[in-house]
């Protein structure tokens, strides 16, 4: 791989350890994916922040890398937290400082999108969150890899990342065309689409046909399911998102989904109202329209909840939320915005046992878990809930 | 009795001679090792129970969580970690976590060529590793 002198001295450690060790990173990546240099990023978007995931390994890595004085050198954002008991959030606390003295804008959310970090059509960027990824590529089409969480954190200090896999033009066409025969219509309907593909196409691109979805939020449910079943990392779908055109080439394979593997979906997740616990919306976090629509949904219900409900969101909807007075309407009927955090990356074994949501991610990780779950519309949850 | 040199290509530079681990599987290293005793606690994998301190270990390829890299890291700090790492593919987590870690590591080597209890010498550098002849001591 060429490197320039800069980087070769940064390589050779003049610029101090912690750039050292992202360059090693960066070139070990470069060179196991063939790329043949490494590219300016425009931001990233740092995973690996819940203490359940990263645990005591992460937190000793993260501190040494901080008093070897790591610093970012782009735009950087950061994934949401976990929520536990006083032991876990004191630990919990300690990884979102450290980000912090890094240089990272400690945001909190999986939709950095909506707000903090928004990038422009064909910006490099390294992010890691699998839904995110899918999201920047697809529906804005920046261009990045799927990073974990340290390859991220490498690309954020060093302000690149290696050139190959979605940052060349030609790794970004279709290789699966799927003819959606279903009637896709509710957000279900689209998590559903999104966690059926996700199992058997690894991590392919996709591209829709006969698929007219009204808002983005439906794509966003989309690739999160499909980014959590499977590893997709780009989709297309004709006539919606930005480069359709020419992303189609001769003999790809060709995929048919259906009514019945929709309503398959549905099915796996139909757990009993009796066993639910809790109610989940914004999984990724919840876009102000969406906080709207619960807030509606609970007015029209007019009687509060007996099982609670949360909606995670990123702070500055959350904010934007407090303002319009949605809150207050969703606190009146036993429910509650949570920004900052993720309950996927949680340790709430203990706290719930059932969990009704209108997110295929959600539905994934709690089944996988061992929760019970329950698979609908914000709408039908929110009428049906006792 | 036999001697063996297979070639492959440098990850993480370094050398290293000890006794092999060998797992016939893609390994998880995020609840798949125990970054406090070295031992593998994996429920699919074919080492599941072994410990690793100390060892030469060789597997396909990693798998699962990419904060895996960071029990890479936490086995060599608390002194639990392998000697070197020989892999068919390197990919993204274990790379990542022999670097952080400074683990000698190797890629592109037929591991279904070795077999567990035999010694190696791990040179990264050369991307070489080579089966010792003499005594498999123990293992599998």
């Amino acid at each position: 791989m060429y490197l320039t002198r800069e980087e070769e001295l940064a390589l050779a450690g003049e610029y101090g350890y912690a750039l050292q060790k992202a360059m090693e990173i960066l070139v070990a990546l470069g060179d196991i994916y063939g790329a043949d240099r490494l590219i300016p990023i425009k931001s990233a978007q740092v995973a690996g922040v819940s203490y359940k995931n990263i645990g005591d390994a992460g937190v000793e890595f993260l501190r040494d890398f901080v008093e070897a004085g790591a610093k970012v050198s782009v735009y950087t954002t950061l994934n949401p937290a976990g929520i536990g008991d006083e032991a876990f959030m004191e630990k919990q606390r300690e990884v979102l400082e450290l980000y912090r003295e890094m240089g990272i804008e400690v945001t909190s959310t999986c939709t950095p999108y909506y707000g903090a970090n928004l990038p422009k059509f064909g910006d490099h960027i390294a992010w890691s969150e699998s839904s995110a990824v899918i999201f920047a590529n697809s529906i804005i089409g920046a261009r990045t890899n799927r990073e974990g969480g340290p390859s991220s954190l490498a690309a954020a200090i060093a302000g690149r990342t290696p050139n190959y896999g979605l940052h060349l033009e030609e790794n970004r066409k279709a290789t699966v065309l799927v003819e959606v025969e279903a009637e896709v219509k509710s957000f279900v309907d689209y998590a559903s689409l999104g966690y059926h593909l996700g199992k058997s196409l690894g991590n392919d691109v996709p591209y829709f046909k006969n698929l007219r979805p009204e808002r983005a939020e439906s794509l966003k449910e989309m690739g999160a399911a499909m980014a959590a079943t499977g590893s997709v990392a780009l989709y297309h779908v004709e006539g919606e998102t930005p480069e359709y055109r020419g992303a189609i080439g001769d003999n790809l394979e060709e995929i048919t989904v259906e009514d019945s593997d929709l309503k398959a979906v549905r099915e796996a997740f139909s757990d009993d109202w009796s066993e639910m616990d809790m109610i989940l919306i914004g999984c990724p976090h919840a876009s102000l329209p969406e906080v709207k629509e619960v807030a509606e949904l609970l007015s029209m219900r007019g009687r509060p909840l007996r099982v609670p409900l949360f909606i995670t969101a990123s702070r500055a909807v959350k904010a934007l939320s407090d303002a319009l007075g949605y809150t207050d309407v969703i606190e009146r009927y036993n429910g509650k915005i949570v920004p900052d955090s993720c309950f996927v990356v949680s340790p709430i074994k203990g706290w719930y046992r059932g969990i009704a949501t209108n997110s295929g991610k959600s539905a994934f990780y709690f089944r996988s878990f061992g929760f019970k779950v329950r698979l609908d519309d914000a709408e039908n949850l929110i009428k049906e809930a006792p | 009795m036999r001697e063996m040199l297979l070639k492959g290509r440098k990850v993480v530079g370094g050398t290293a001679e000890g006794e092999l681990v060998v797992s016939r599987k893609p390994l998880s290293f995020l609840g798949g090792v125990d970054p406090e005793t070295g031992v593998v606690t994996d429920a699919e994998s074919d080492i599941k129970g072994q410990s690793i301190v100390g060892k030469i270990l060789a597997f396909p390829r990693g798998k699962g969580s990419t904060v895996g890299s960071y029990v890479l890291y936490a086995l060599k700090k608390n002194g639990k970690g392998p000697k070197a790492i020989i892999v068919e593919e390197a990919e993204t987590i274990v790379a990542t976590g022999a670097i952080i870690a400074g683990i000698p590591m190797v890629q592109g080597i037929d591991v279904s060529r070795l077999k567990s209890g035999e010694r190696v010498r791990v040179d990264a550098d050369r991307g070489e590793v080579e089966v010792l002849n003499g005594r498999p001591s123990g293992g599998g």
